[in-house]
């Protein structure tokens, strides 16, 4: 069949079994705009690029499927860098398709001309420039298998006007051939019988799960695994759900502002089985005073992971799901059966010791109706307590994140979805709505600060248009609220462009605006009714601008760069002996 | 002229070559370069050439091993789509050659002593002019530094080293 290069990318996109993409056409991609008219794709107008972008990673996280943007040049391209970026961080399969100018311009300053390829090198996995239309099929489909095996991540395949106008014979390759790529791995039988007798021996172990147990759909098994071994979970940023929040073996988030008991019992652990997990700053604190007397399993898909801030005594390079049943296999075969409870029965008394004397807590908790400013600790423990069992969460970053990550019950994977390693700001809203479209029957709430708000709050006029009815919970806490913690501690409470004031942007104005529905909330007895509103609201976005005590602090906090065991508790709390 | 240049480039540090096989497609050098410079990893020589195969280069890397793991550096190049085959050589068990070209000044009481120490390492004169020589030298990069190190630095006009290129000794 003869047909064009943009008609080729649409075709080759519907081969990969694309249903939706978010976007925004210009110059350079108008040729790739035309076929999508006839295409079964759903297209999502958003208002800003990097908006689609992170839309595309919440359907990603949302779904398992790799999330698809489509842009054009230059500013369209710049304006998904963020978004790349973010998704390198955090593993998140994207493929991002730019415009570019025609392939006789490249190099000429010409109109919307950047080098796309050049400035994404660093933050894709793998990138494309299509010279030739003959090769999208080709491309496309090499870049959904670069995007969605091994660690996955983003990529990019840059597409001249000219190669889109070219004409061309379709096909659909069945096979990838990229010599220096290869995302198979073979476990170790050696590496899975020295963990597991590492795991035998262990009397102080910790389960430390991380992002790639969700990537790899390996919640079962994680299960499966703990009931082997009993051993205490915790479960990073990027893995809330994967474990259940209420299973009394989950000691919760480890981290700058994770759980005392999940913080401490890593430091005090005699072996940490990282399951995932990648020993990020935040979770480790000092480097060289985290889990000191800890032995190391480490498996990890990516090999350069193993190694590269803490040398391991196991290393497992594998997809975690079948590494981690051979793990337990191992365990059940060594043990007789589960390890039997009796074997770390005194580590666990001091692991609940810990979780029963620190708790997350804040003032007033319990007895919020009392009076006082509205704390967001109590409004997040509202909204879940509202809201059904597999909703979706969703948020910035921030305070509001930190609470949101502490205060949520998690009960199942993919039901979290926040920008971890880059940090970014504005991601909720956007992230939201590419959840909501990947996920339409799931409720999906984002919790977001104004600060974050404000970076992308245009992608309501996308969700109302396009009928996306997502929620937006605001902690307005007229602060950038995580820098004004940090100034308040650590720079003697000098605030320095920090204050952002509640009411400018008047947020229910703004949100009504966008064709959202929009409510302010003050008082505590106020929070309840107003989810509930919310909640019954399914036609359109609701914005609630929740006013937040502005005095608020995340705890417990490990101030940066210190070790773990300088972890500072809540005021009203002390930290055990 | 300040101290000879290039003449102890490498030896300070400890090293590892690395012989790459990547696909010969536009921009494959920059994602290597790239990924040396955003991890932080030190090149010490780099060299690009093309092989019998039309599809394939070669890359020679002498890396810096003192400040990164040398696995780091390979695990990392391992996920650049682009590189094929990595195959990392120690020092002691390759097969280490490089090329250095130099322009130096000479008078008649000094081109005995130059000549002296070209013939040593097996060099020749490529080109010369009034008052002025061009010398080769091909040899493994410690010879190449003993005689760079020999040359008298003020007379060097210009000097150019290749970096190194290697193959497993044979056994």
């Amino acid at each position: 069949m003869e047909l064009t290069g943009a008609q080729a990318l649409i075709k080759s996109l519907e081969s990969e079994g694309v249903e939706v993409v978010f976007g925004l056409p210009g110059g350079a991609i108008l040729p790739v705009y035309d076929p999508i008219i006839d295409s079964s794709i759903r297209h999502i107008l958003v208002r800003h690029e990097q908006g689609a972008g992170h839309a595309a990673e919440g359907y990603a996280q949302a779904t398992g499927r790799p999330g698809v943007a489509i842009v054009t040049s230059g500013p369209g391209a710049t304006n998904i860098v963020t978004a790349l970026a973010d998704a390198y961080m955090d593993s998140i399969p994207l493929v991002v398709i730019t415009g570019q100018v025609a392939t006789a311009a490249i190099g000429t300053d010409a109109f919307q001309e950047v080098d796309t390829t050049g400035i994404t090198m660093s933050v894709t996995k793998h990138n494309w420039l299509v010279t030739n239309a003959n090769d999208i099929p080709r491309i496309v489909k090499e870049a959904f298998h670069v995007a969605t095996t091994g660690r996955p991540g983003p990529v990019v395949i840059d597409f001249p006007k000219d190669v889109a106008n070219a004409p061309m014979t379709l096909y659909w390759p069945d096979h990838v051939d990229l010599p220096g790529y290869s995302a198979v791995r073979t476990i170790s039988s050696d590496s899975i019988s020295a963990a597991v007798e590492l795991i035998c021996a262990a009397e102080r172990p910790v389960a430390y799960v991380g992002g790639g147990v969700l990537k790899a759909e390996a919640s079962q098994a994680l299960q499966a695994f703990i009931d082997a071994t009993g051993m205490p979970v915790v479960t990073t940023l990027m893995a809330r759900g994967a474990f259940p929040d209420a299973d009394p073996r989950h000691l919760g988030m480890p981290g700058m502002h994770g759980n005392y008991a999940a913080v401490i019992a890593m430091q005090r652990s005699d072996l940490l089985v990282a399951l995932g997990s990648r020993f990020d700053d935040r979770v480790t604190g000092k480097v060289a005073d985290f889990a000191p007397d800890a032995k190391i399993i480490h498996l990890d898909i990516d090999p350069a992971e193993i190694g590269k801030v803490r040398r391991p005594d196991v290393a497992i390079v594998a997809d975690a799901r079948g590494a981690i049943e051979q793990l337990t296999a191992g365990v059940l075969r060594a043990a007789g059966g589960p390890i039997p409870a009796s074997k770390i029965a005194a580590w666990w008394e001091t692991c609940n010791t810990w979780l029963r004397d620190v708790p997350f807590t804040y003032d007033g908790k319990g007895d919020v109706l009392a009076g006082g400013p509205l704390k967001p600790e109590f409004v997040i423990e509202q909204l879940r307590a509202a809201t059904p069992e597999d909703t979706i969460l969703v948020s910035g970053v921030g305070q509001h994140q930190m609470w949101a990550a502490q205060y949520w019950r998690f009960n199942g994977p993919r039901t979290w979805i926040n920008s971890g390693g880059l940090g970014t700001m504005g991601f909720a809203v956007p992230a939201a709505i590419g959840a909501k479209v990947g996920r339409p029957d799931a409720m999906v709430w984002a919790i977001d600060g104004d600060g974050c708000f404000q970076m992308t709050a245009q992608e309501l006029v996308t969700a109302t248009s396009e009928r996306i009815p997502v929620k937006i919970a605001i902690l307005n806490n007229a602060y950038l609220g995580m820098v004004r913690q940090w100034q308040h501690m650590f720079y003697e409470e000098r605030y320095s462009e920090v204050y952002l004031s509640p009411d400018l942007p008047d947020y229910v104005l703004w949100a009504e605006a966008m064709g959202c529905v929009g409510m302010k909330v003050t008082n505590a007895e106020d929070v309840l009714p107003a989810i509930e509103k919310a909640n019954s609201i399914t036609d359109r976005p609701v914005v609630i601008d929740f006013r937040t005590d502005s005095m608020e602090h995340v705890y417990p906090m490990v101030p940066a760069g210190l070790s773990n065991d300088e972890i500072r508790v809540h005021p009203s709390q002390t930290k055990p002996a | 002229m300040s101290t000879t240049p290039l003449a102890s480039s490498r030896r300070a540090v400890a090293h590892h070559l690395l012989a790459l096989k990547v696909e010969n497609r536009a921009g494959v050098l920059v994602r290597i370069a790239g990924l040396f410079a955003r991890r932080g990893f030190n090149i010490v020589s780099l060299v690009v050439a093309p092989t019998g195969d039309e599809r394939f280069s070669r890359v020679s890397i002498v890396v810096d091993v003192e400040s990164v793991p040398l696995q780091q550096i390979l695990d990392q190049l391992s996920k650049l789509v682009n590189v094929v085959e990595i195959r990392e050589i120690a020092p002691d068990a390759a097969t280490e050659r490089e090329l250095l070209l130099a322009t130096v000044t000479v008078e008649e009481t000094s081109r005995a002593t130059l000549l002296d120490a070209l013939a040593e390492v097996g060099g020749i004169v490529v080109d010369e002019d009034a008052g002025v020589v061009t010398v080769m030298v091909a040899g493994h990069p410690d010879q190449l530094d003993s005689f760079a190190a020999r040359l008298d630095s003020s007379a060097i006009v210009e000097l150019q080293r290749t970096g190194s290129i290697a193959l497993p000794k044979l056994d």
